[in-house]
C-alpha cells in the first residue's frame, strides 16, 4: 500500500469539479486525481500513489523504475485481485508460497 | 555476492558497494525508516552485500504494521453492521485484530469491499445513498493527502453517507522516539523518499542537529538504497549529521505544497498509539473539528472495544529495531503468513514477512541465499 507507482498520463479531464487523468503504468490504466498535480500534461510521467499523482517524474527513471516493479511482481501486488492473494495467503502452505513468489 | 547480477545496474551497483567498502573504517547501524525499503534490502540482499561491519536496522515504516489493535478492532465492529459498506486497502484484509479479520467479516456476511483509491469509496458511497460507506482511513504522510482530499471532496460534494476511520501516522516523531530510547543504537537514518515527496525535508533539520544523527532521503530501489547508505556512511565517518536528499529525482525540499495545504485543512496532529510499540506524542493525525461529521469513530459508537495482543508476538520490538523478526521465537513456527500472529507477518512491507518469504533465517545464511526464490 505505501508502494507507489510510476505512470504516463494518458488523458486529462474534469470531473465533479476534479482534474483527473487516465494514467498507464505498464500496461495497467487507472485514473488518477491531479488535485496535487495541476500542471501536469499528458505524456508527462509522475509519481502516483492510491489514485493519486504525488510528484513528477523524468521519463527514464520512470521506465526504469516501472521495469523494476513488473520484474519483481509488484506491479501485479499493487493491481491483482486483493481478495485472490488473501485467500492464498490464508489456505495455502506456506512453503508452497515461499516456491511460488 | 550473487545477487549484484540481478540488479538493474550492476556495474553502478558494483561501484557504489565499493565505494562504500571503501569509506567504513568503524562499525555504523542504520535505520531504514521504509518498510518498502526493508523489503528491497531483504529481497536482494543489499545487507549481505554491504561491509560486516555495517549493521542495517529496519524501522517502524509501515503504515499496516503500526495501525493500533484497538483501531482493527474497530474496524472489524464497524464493517460487521448489516448497513455498512466497508472500504479498505487490500492489505489490510489479514491484518489480525482480536480473534478475526476483515477476510474473515467478509466470509461472516459483512459487506467488506477492496478499493485502490479512496475516491473509489467515495463514489461506492453515491451509488448506494441507503447504506453507510466507511473508508479505513490509515497510512503515512503519502496516503494521507489522498485521504484528505477524499474527505474534502465528500465534504464539497455533500455525500451524507461517508465516513472514514482515521488512524494516520507521521515519521518525525517516530525518528524523534526512537532517538530517545535509551536502548536506541542507530546512528543515521534513511528517510522514506516518498513520505518526503510529500512533506519535503523541512521536519529533519532539527532532528539531525538534535540527535547528531545524519538523515539522508531515500528511495527505495536496490541503487537507491545503496546511494542512500554511501552518502549515510560518509557523513558519519567524517563526523557529520546533516540532512541530505539522495533522492532527488522525487523529492524536493518543500515537498508537495498543494497536499501538505490539503493536510492543514483536513487534519490535525494528535498523539497516537503505535501498534505494538505504544503512544508516541504528536505522531498521528485525526480529522479536524470541523470534519467531524465524516468521522466514522464519532459516527458509530464503537468505544468499549477490548484488545488483546497474543502474548507471544514481539513485533513491537522488531518495529522499533530492537530485534530481528526470526530471533522472535514464534517465527515460522506458530506465526507464519498463513497464521500471522502480529500484522508485521501480513503486511507486503513487514520486516516479519520480508524475511519469511526472502530469507528462511530457520536455515543458515548461505542456505537461506540459495532458497531464496529468484523473482
Ligand atoms: S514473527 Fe510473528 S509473532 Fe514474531 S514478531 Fe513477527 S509477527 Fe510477531
Amino acid at each position: 500500500m505505501c508502494l507507489a507507482v510510476p505512470g504516463r498520463v494518458l488523458d486529462i479531464e474534469e470531473r465533479d469539479g476534479t482534474r483527473m487523468a487516465t494514467v498507464d503504468f505498464g500496461g495497467v490504466v487507472k485514473e488518477v486525481c491531479l488535485e496535487y498535480l495541476p500542471d501536469l500534461q499528458v505524456g508527462e510521467y509522475a509519481i502516483v500513489h492510491v489514485g493519486f499523482a504525488l510528484q513528477r517524474l523524468d521519463e527514464e527513471s520512470a521506465r526504469r523504475t516501472l521495469e523494476l516493479f513488473a520484474e519483481l511482481g509488484l506491479l501485479q501486488e499493487e493491481f491483482g485481485d486483493p481478495w485472490e492473494t488473501a485467500a492464498e495467503a490464508a489456505g495455502s502452505e506456506p512453503v508452497e508460497e515461499v516456491r511460488n513468489q | 555476492m550473487k545477487y549484484i547480477d540481478e540488479f538493474q545496474d550492476p556495474e553502478l551497483a558494483r561501484r557504489l558497494l565499493d565505494d562504500i567498502h571503501a569509506t567504513v573504517t568503524r562499525p555504523w547501524a542504520l535505520m531504514e525508516v521504509c518498510g518498502g525499503q526493508t523489503h528491497s534490502i531483504i529481497r536482494h540482499g543489499i545487507d549481505q552485500l554491504l561491509p560486516d561491519n555495517i549493521e542495517l536496522i529496519h524501522g517502524p515504516g509501515c503504515p499496516v504494521c503500526v495501525t493500533p489493535l484497538e483501531v482493527i478492532d474497530k474496524a472489524l465492529e464497524i464493517a460487521s453492521r448489516p448497513e455498512v459498506i466497508f472500504c479498505s486497502f487490500g492489505d489490510m484484509l489479514r491484518v489480525p485484530g482480536t480473534g478475526r479479520d476483515l477476510f474473515q467479516v467478509r466470509g461472516e456476511g459483512g459487506d467488506v469491499r477492496v478499493v485502490y483509491s479512496p475516491l473509489d469509496a467515495l463514489r461506492i458511497a453515491q451509488q448506494h445513498p441507503d447504506r453507510e460507506v466507511v473508508f479505513f482511513g490509515i497510512g503515512f504522510e503519502t496516503t494521507a493527502p489522498p485521504n484528505a482530499m477524499t474527505v474534502h471532496q465528500a465534504r464539497k460534494l455533500g455525500i451524507p453517507n461517508f465516513s472514514m476511520l482515521v488512524s494516520h501516522v507521521r515519521v518525525p516523531p517516530a525518528i524523534e522516539a526512537i532517538m530517545s530510547s535509551p536502548s536506541c543504537r542507530v546512528q543515521g537514518f534513511l528517510a522514506a523518499g516518498h513520505v518526503c515527496s510529500v512533506m519535503g525535508m523541512g521536519e529533519y533539520p532539527e532532528l539531525a542537529e538534535r540527535f547528531r544523527v545524519p538523515i539522508v532521503v531515500t528511495g527505495f530501489e536496490p541503487l537507491d538504497i545503496l546511494e542512500g547508505v554511501r552518502r549515510t556512511v560518509r557523513q558519519l565517518e567524517r563526523g557529520e549529521h546533516t540532512v541530505d536528499n539522495a533522492y532527488a529525482r522525487a523529492v524536493r525540499a518543500e515537498g508537495n505544497l498543494a497536499a501538505r495545504a490539503m493536510l492543514e485543512d483536513v487534519f490535525e496532529v494528535t498523539d497516537r498509539a503505535w501498534r505494538g510499540i505504544g503512544v508516541i506524542p504528536q505522531s498521528g493525525w485525526r480529522l479536524a473539528s470541523k470534519y467531524r461529521a465524516y468521522d466514522a469513530e464519532h459516527r458509530f459508537s464503537v468505544e468499549g472495544i477490548r484488545t488483546q495482543e497474543p502474548a507471544e508476538c514481539r513485533s513491537g520490538e522488531v518495529l522499533q529495531g530492537l530485534l530481528k523478526p526470526h530471533e522472535c521465537e514464534a517465527f515460522g513456527t506458530l506465526c507464519t503468513p498463513r497464521t500471522p500472529l502480529g500484522a508485521t507477518m501480513v503486511s507486503s512491507e513487514g520486516a516479519c514477512a520480508a524475511y519469511y518469504l526472502y530469507r528462511r533465517l530457520d536455515m543458515p545464511a548461505t542456505k537461506a541465499q540459495e532458497a531464496t526464490p529468484v523473482v
